[in-house]
């Protein structure tokens, strides 16, 4: 970043001229207190951490734990319901069959998005001419509301007058019902998340590609290695801890999913395509009579799977950090 | 670059052709947003909008307008809020080293790791008591949860760069630490309040989840919600959809050409997008 540097150096020099005549008394006099006062900078953001994460969030587990209808929704009074909303969703016929589908959409998103995020960040790291203004580019569909790109995926993928049907026809495969047969659901929005999280893994990727010190590929090349050879030997190995963290975030971000699925396929047919987090959004909010209680169960059955994948991202992070 | 020319342009080709890959959807969005209602269903799809059409923009101008416009106020009301919020506390934990902050630090990065859809049944419940479903200040308020945690972190980050001596410097001045910080550490920091800006924007523009449980019912309505209504209520209209589709996607795309660095800089600083 020149321009900080710049700004910083010279706000440093007309600072350090002007602190060259009166050389400072005050500076020992309050530093236990000062420690203390830096919380007055820290107060707004604690007291929205507070009110804006961890309240919501109580209140999930309060609908979670509570048998509520529309009526004391509004007005209170629910009754005490224990871990009944839990026993409700783990006995439902769809749990199983949907955390399948959460594991499924999950792993294979995982694998193609971080496989060819991967490949294409070995491509543009070859430093060619427009290399830099291609992976700038690529990066727009990281950058589109979600909306917009399942809407896009919606209509590419659409069974009479889309295009990817009309490609298969030409090569003599008959139309596949992407988005309406419960066969091909999940497949349909597993290609669009994929296609939306490659941008994320090339740039993290290539990041930690630029960090391997040109002198290692240098030496290597001395001593003969195939392009292949080098990439098991060096690049992988020392892209380990980058590649760990990518697949990590990515995990968090993939169990978050849920404007995609619900976009193209609200879950369905018959809930082929439906996630834990599609689920929970369908019990709450999807239906006429919603169902709090249950949904809210689901919420907090996903966020300790996220809060498990979160735990072991900050471990990897720290261990990093302290080689 | 030690490649012969030739081998090198043949690389640019190969890069040309798969970066045409990856944003294929993104210009068949444009194409059908171009195409008239006749030819939406033609077989085979038409690969250019030859006979093109703007009905799907004056669509877009005649009923996406309010829309758009919330989508501004939320978008700027969010900036804001994540900035003032942020801001200082990224100072502090960066500069002054108060007691607790790696613990606040460890409660951001967990924070980011909630999914929305969790976070917004909470807030359904609690907005409804309050009466402040459907209302702008309300959506601003949930808005800022995707990016506050994020913002903080990369103050953080970027602040502890600031050299001590220059904030040292503004003390021996006689400035106290709410001077040091307004007239020392905020201009320096212009860089990352850029990219702090630019990331709270996008994400509150592109907000689905919050916008359709707390704004779902009422007169202030994202532009989210604008296109998911058209999905949902004329799905033979698609050149008008996509045209939506098109001007919701305008704020990526000028974010991309004037902070190309800034958004780099946003997505390896480990940017969860939500």
């Amino acid at each position: 970043m020149p321009a900080t540097t710049r700004t910083s150096t010279t706000a440093r020099d007309t600072g350090a001229a002007a602190s060259a005549a009166p050389a400072g008394p005050p500076r020992s006099r309050a530093r236990r207190p000062r420690r203390w006062a830096a919380w007055g900078f820290l107060t707004p953001v604690t007291v929205y951490l507070l009110a804006f994460y961890a309240y919501p969030l109580y209140r999930n587990v309060e609908l979670s734990l509570r048998e509520y209808t529309v009526r004391s929704f509004v007005q209170g009074g629910a009754p005490f319901a224990g871990l009944d909303n839990y026993r409700t969703v783990l006995a439902d016929p769809t749990f199983w069959p949907t955390v399948t589908h959460t594991v499924v959409f999950t792993a294979a998103s995982l694998a193609a998005q971080f496989t060819i995020g991967m490949a294409l960040a070995l491509f543009f790291h070859q430093h060619f001419p427009l290399s830099g203004t291609l992976r700038a580019l690529i990066l727009v569909p990281w950058l589109l509301p979600l909306i917009v790109s399942a809407s896009t995926w919606s209509w590419l993928l659409n069974s009479d007058s889309g295009l990817v049907n009309a490609a298969l026809g030409v090569v003599g495969i008959d139309p596949v019902n992407w988005l309406t047969s419960p066969g091909w659901s999940l497949t349909s929005v597993i290609i669009a998340n994929i296609w939306i999280g490659i941008p994320f893994n090339l740039v993290v990727l290539y990041s930690g590609l630029q960090a391997i010190p040109t002198e290692v590929y240098e030496a290597s090349a001395l001593d003969g290695a195939t392009g292949w050879q080098r990439f098991r030997s060096i690049t992988f190995p020392l892209l380990r801890p980058v590649s760990a963290i990518t697949l990590l975030l990515g995990l968090i971000y993939t169990l978050k999913v849920f404007d995609i699925i619900w976009i193209m396929t609200r879950g369905g047919p018959t809930g082929s395509s439906a996630t834990l987090a599609t689920w929970s959004y369908r019990l709450g909010f999807g239906n006429l009579l919603p169902e709090f209680g249950p949904g809210a169960a689901i919420g907090n059955l996903l966020i300790v799977l996220a809060l498990i994948a979160g735990l072991i991202y900050i471990r990897i992070e720290r261990r990093q950090h302290l080689r | 670059m030690t490649t012969s020319t030739p081998r090198v342009w043949w690389k640019t080709a190969v890069g040309l052709v798969l970066t045409g890959l990856m944003l294929f959807p993104v210009y068949w969005m444009i194409n059908v947003s171009f195409t008239r209602d006749q030819d939406m269903r033609a077989s085979p799809p038409h690969l250019v909008p030859t006979n093109g059409t703007l009905d799907g923009y004056r669509a877009v101008l005649d009923q996406q307008l309010p829309y758009l416009g919330t989508s501004f106020l939320v978008g700027l009301g969010t900036v804001a809020l994540t900035v003032a919020l942020a801001a200082p506390a990224g100072y502090a934990l960066a500069k002054l080293r108060p007691p607790g902050g790696p613990a606040l630090s460890f409660v951001l990065l967990i924070a980011q790791m909630i999914p929305g859809i969790i976070m917004a049944m909470g807030f359904y419940a609690i907005y409804l008591t309050l009466g402040v479903l459907n209302t702008l200040p309300g959506l601003i308020l949930a808005d800022t949860t995707l990016a506050a945690p994020f913002a903080v972190l990369i103050f953080t980050a970027f602040m502890s760069g600031i050299p001590d001596e220059l904030l040292q410097a503004a003390v021996v001045d006689g400035a106290g630490r709410l001077r040091t910080f307004w007239s020392v550490v905020l201009p320096v920091s212009r860089n990352s309040i850029v990219t702090v800006a630019l990331f709270a924007f996008l994400w509150s523009w592109s907000d689905f989840i919050f916008a359709s449980t707390l704004a779902g019912g009422g007169d202030h309505q994202p532009i989210t919600l604008g296109i998911y209504h058209y999905i949902g209520n004329n799905n033979q209209q698609w050149n008008a959809i996509m045209a939506t589709a098109v001007v919701a996607s305008i704020p990526a795309a000028v974010l991309l050409v004037l902070a190309q660095r800034y958004v780099s800089m946003g997505v390896t600083a480990g940017a969860v997008k939500d």
